[in-house]
């Protein structure tokens, strides 16, 4: 077999791997990524026209997960048979370098202090009792104040556009009032709100609430990073979420760190290579590397290094931790062990208004992270005793490009016709005038939604798929319920002919087939206590101390924000810690 | 004559001279003209999915890697399971076709006597939404809403999607929806407020919509 030697090796090109890369590359260490997709780049994958292209682009996956090798199988409850996933539908895992960070969307969120320490804040305002049975609330094991420098790293790496409300305590802009102090501001200034952000932002005023302009990873002007990679502003193509951005004006891995590993000598970028597993020492305390299949020659190749980092998606971590033995897989029948625990996704309804035909709301027009939130229902940001659930939504408009085939399966709404007769009449009509609102909630953590290895199937190397038992919570359901009641005032005080909310539905089951999120997390969770966490607060694994798991595996439950500004921050606390502290005297970083 | 101008006479050929299935038998091919107008018809909206040749794009369609199922996991076993966990049949897109258009003309046949085509329009809506409602199998454990929605879609992507792929002709569908199709830059429009997006639709081989 071919051995190949490095200080560490980087499982996955997407942002979690390629954060590490660059932190470890910086502290000296020699690094191999590995990654299972082909190489990619913005100058081909990106280039236009050709990327402009909704068929090839978001309905036909270009840039995805290539499920015909390996998958998942799903089921709702412990007692069901769990099926393959075998077309894409409700969440869209990136594949290739750059990873989803590639064709993400680029809404980039810090994190409410609150969820950071849910489950003590929740007992201290409501007491024990308000946590329901079967339901695993946690705490991170890391507070905002030791985050802060790293959220604001990445914000810089990243060229993230937005308004501050506070900075080192002061309020210095019309931000949202809910997010905790910075110690800077934004890299640059909010983007431009759409015509449907404004009508919200109008509107959301008026009744009260407290709109803001969402984070975005999208370049409202020319930015240069600290890597010295060049984004350009961006012009609200339309063609982002689930597109590589051909103006490079969305931060991508691609773009923003990785030229400045590809010139790297220290560094060195394997794609095609498909990790099968950490090997670990016989007493799986130790990894010595990993092993990998070189999927052009199908020879498996061995590398030897003295750090793993798995970088590899939220899941794929799971996945790779199981196939490897790393930590204690978790049984659900027993509510014992830590792998494949507090599996989390989240809760996302779509509301839909539409203007008079005198106004067009061209939604076409959009960027992937641009738009106008309120955080008046998430987090801990209301009162939750008179609702009796945990957790809440950030609502927001967010328009980043509504193409027509996309649309069409929606149409003229719920009461017009899918096809044939009038179809056409109530499409037409209201294309360039309808518009979303989205309620993008958090989901808590249960006993019995978990990750393990599937019994019956098998990916195209012979390795058992990972299997989910998930389905929505009644906690969860309600929440999203309450949310998008509040959405009302808005939509009435809008301007529309017509809304239509969207809500969950009591009893609905998690359906597989219509596309949700890609925002899944838990599965291997940072914390404090290792009978329920498989990570310390550095992210390092509590069994085999020189494996660290970064990604939203990390997270003990489903935040109301989207996570990849989180992952990024997480990714450089870790890695301070590992340039600061591990590599003096590798071991663990918190006695278990 | 060369240059763009020759490519785009080139490509308006291709687009506007009849059309020889490569994937579809006649008999086929009869059913999906019929049943994409059925889904997608001409009225005084716009054109209708003939118009728009949508058939051809679904023919095309059939021969690329989605068509033959290679972007599916399809390891066996196949067992069957509630809608909500997903597609769990051993069909790839074109043999689902297959399947689908045989067993749909065996059900027009023995309930009216008549193919698909043959069938008067009221009929053949008939025929649709019964398939729609209806999740009786046409054949192999193909339920009849499954085949309707994969048509559906289908339709839906060959009027609305790029005319590169053989539908959407002379962009029509987009200009049915004031789409402006691969524009992709609207730095200067984004704070215009409320009034209609004043540029007509462009294709990625630069084809303009008539009057754009
Ligand atoms: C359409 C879309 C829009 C999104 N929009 C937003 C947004 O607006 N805001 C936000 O915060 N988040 C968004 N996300 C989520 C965001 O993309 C992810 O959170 C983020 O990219 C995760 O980064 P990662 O590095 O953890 O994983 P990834 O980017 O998934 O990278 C992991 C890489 O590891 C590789 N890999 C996996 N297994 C193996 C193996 N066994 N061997 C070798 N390589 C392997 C994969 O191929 C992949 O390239 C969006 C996601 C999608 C799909
Ligand atoms: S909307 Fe902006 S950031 Fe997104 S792909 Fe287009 S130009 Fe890039």
């Amino acid at each position: 077999m071919d051995i190949l030697r490095a200080d560490a090796v980087v499982v996955g090109s997407g942002w979690a791997g390629s954060i590490l890369s660059k932190e470890l590359r910086e502290a000296g260490l020699s690094v191999i990524m590995l990654e299972r997709g082909p190489d990619r780049s913005t100058a081909v994958e990106g280039a236009y026209p050709d990327s402009i292209d909704e068929l090839r682009g978001a309905i036909r996956h270009r840039l995805y997960q290539d499920l015909s090798q390996t998958t998942v199988t799903i089921r709702n409850r412990m007692d069901q048979r769990a099926l393959p996933y075998r077309s894409l539908g409700a969440f869209l895992p990136g594949e290739g370098v750059g990873g989803a960070g590639l064709h993400w969307s680029g809404v980039h969120f810090r994190v409410a202090p609150d969820d950071l320490a849910l489950r003590s804040n929740v007992i201290a305002r409501y007491g024990r009792k308000f946590v329901p049975e079967g339901m695993h609330l946690q705490d991170y094991g890391v507070t905002y104040e030791e985050l802060e420098p790293f959220f604001d790293k990445a914000e810089k790496v990243f060229g993230t556009s937005g308004e501050p409300y506070r900075i080192n305590g002061k309020i210095v802009g019309k931000g949202n009032v809910f997010s905790p102090s910075r110690s800077d501001a934004f890299p640059l200034p909010a983007l431009k709100d759409v015509y449907t952000a404004y009508l919200f932002r109008g509107a959301a005023e008026r009744v009260g609430y407290h709109p803001y302009s969402l984070p975005a990873a999208n370049a409202s002007g020319p930015y240069t990073n600290p890597y010295g990679a060049q984004m350009g502003p961006c012009n609200f193509c339309g063609y982002c979420s689930g597109y590589d951005c051909y103006m490079y004006s969305k931060a991508s891995p691609n773009v923003n760190i990785q030229p400045a590993l590809r010139q790297d000598a220290g560094f060195r970028l394997i794609s095609r290579a498909h990790v099968l597993r950490v090997d670990l020492d016989s007493a799986k305390k130790h990894a010595r590397g990993v092993t990998y299949l070189d999927l052009d020659t199908q020879r498996e190749v061995k590398v030897e290094a003295a750090l793993v980092i798995l970088g590899a998606f939220q899941f794929h971590n799971v996945h790779l931790m199981l196939l490897s033995g790393i930590g204690r897989p978790y049984d659900a029948a027993k509510n014992e062990g830590v792998v494949g625990r507090n599996f989390v996704y989240q809760t996302i309804t779509t509301s839909h208004a539409w203007m008079p035909q005198d106004r067009f709301t061209n939604q076409f027009i959009g960027t992937g992270g641009g738009g106008v939130a309120i955080d008046d229902f998430n987090s801990m940001n209301f009162d939750h005793g008179p609702h009796g659930f945990i957790g809440g939504s950030p609502v927001w408009v967010n328009q980043a490009g509504v193409k027509p085939i996309a649309a069409s399966s929606f149409g003229g709404g719920k009461d017009a016709p899918r096809w044939g007769k009038g179809f056409k009449r109530a499409f037409a009509d209201t294309y360039r005038h309808a518009f979303a609102i989205d309620a993008h909630g958090s989901n808590m953590a249960y006993r019995d939604a978990y990750l393990d290895l599937d019994p019956t199937w098998k990916d195209a190397y012979g390795q058992p798929l990972l299997r989910m038992t998930y389905d929505w919570h009644d906690n969860d359901i309600r929440m999203n319920r309450y949310v998008v009641s509040r959405i009302e005032p808005i939509m009435k005080e809008l301007g529309a002919t017509k809304y239509e909310l969207g809500m969950l539905q009591p009893g609905q089951s998690f359906d597989t087939r219509v596309y949700k999120t890609t925002h899944l997390g838990g599965g291997a969770v940072m914390g404090d206590d290792p009978t329920t966490s498989a990570l310390n607060r550095y992210l390092q694994s509590w069994d085999v101390p020189n494996v660290f798991v970064i990604g939203s595996n990390a997270f003990p439950q489903g935040m109301g924000y989207n996570p990849t500004g989180m992952v990024a921050a997480l990714a450089y606390w870790a890695a301070h810690q590992i340039r600061t502290t591990y590599l003096k005297a590798p071991g663990p970083l918190v006695p278990s | 004559m060369g240059g763009l101008e020759g490519w785009r006479q080139a490509i308006a050929a291709e687009t506007d001279g009849p059309y020889t299935p490569r994937f579809f038998t006649p008999e086929e091919w009869r059913f999906i003209e019929a049943a994409c107008e059925c889904l997608f018809p001409r009225d005084e909206v716009g054109p209708g999915a003939r118009d728009l040749a949508v058939p051809r794009f679904i023919d095309r369609q059939m021969d690329t890697p989605w068509g033959r199922g290679a972007l599916w996991y399809m390891m066996a076993p196949f067992e069957a399971g509630p809608p909500n966990l997903g597609y769990q049949l051993p069909l790839a897109p074109r043999d689902l076709y297959r399947t689908g258009i045989a067993g749909a003309e065996r059900y027009c046949v023995k309930a009216h006597g008549k193919s698909f085509a043959d069938l008067d329009t009221d009929t053949q809506v008939a025929v649709l939404t019964s398939f729609e409602k209806n999740p009786i199998d046409l054949d192999e454990g193909l339920p009849a809403s499954l085949f309707f929605e994969q048509l559906l879609a289908n339709t839906l992507e060959g009027a609305f999607s790029d005319p590169l792929y053989g539908g959407n002709r002379h962009l029509e569908g987009w200009v049915m929806l004031g789409f402006p199709g691969a524009r992709a830059d609207f730095m200067d429009w984004v704070d215009q407020y409320g009034p209609a997006y004043p540029l007509g639709s462009v294709a990625i081989n630069g084809e303009t919509a008539k009057g754009a």
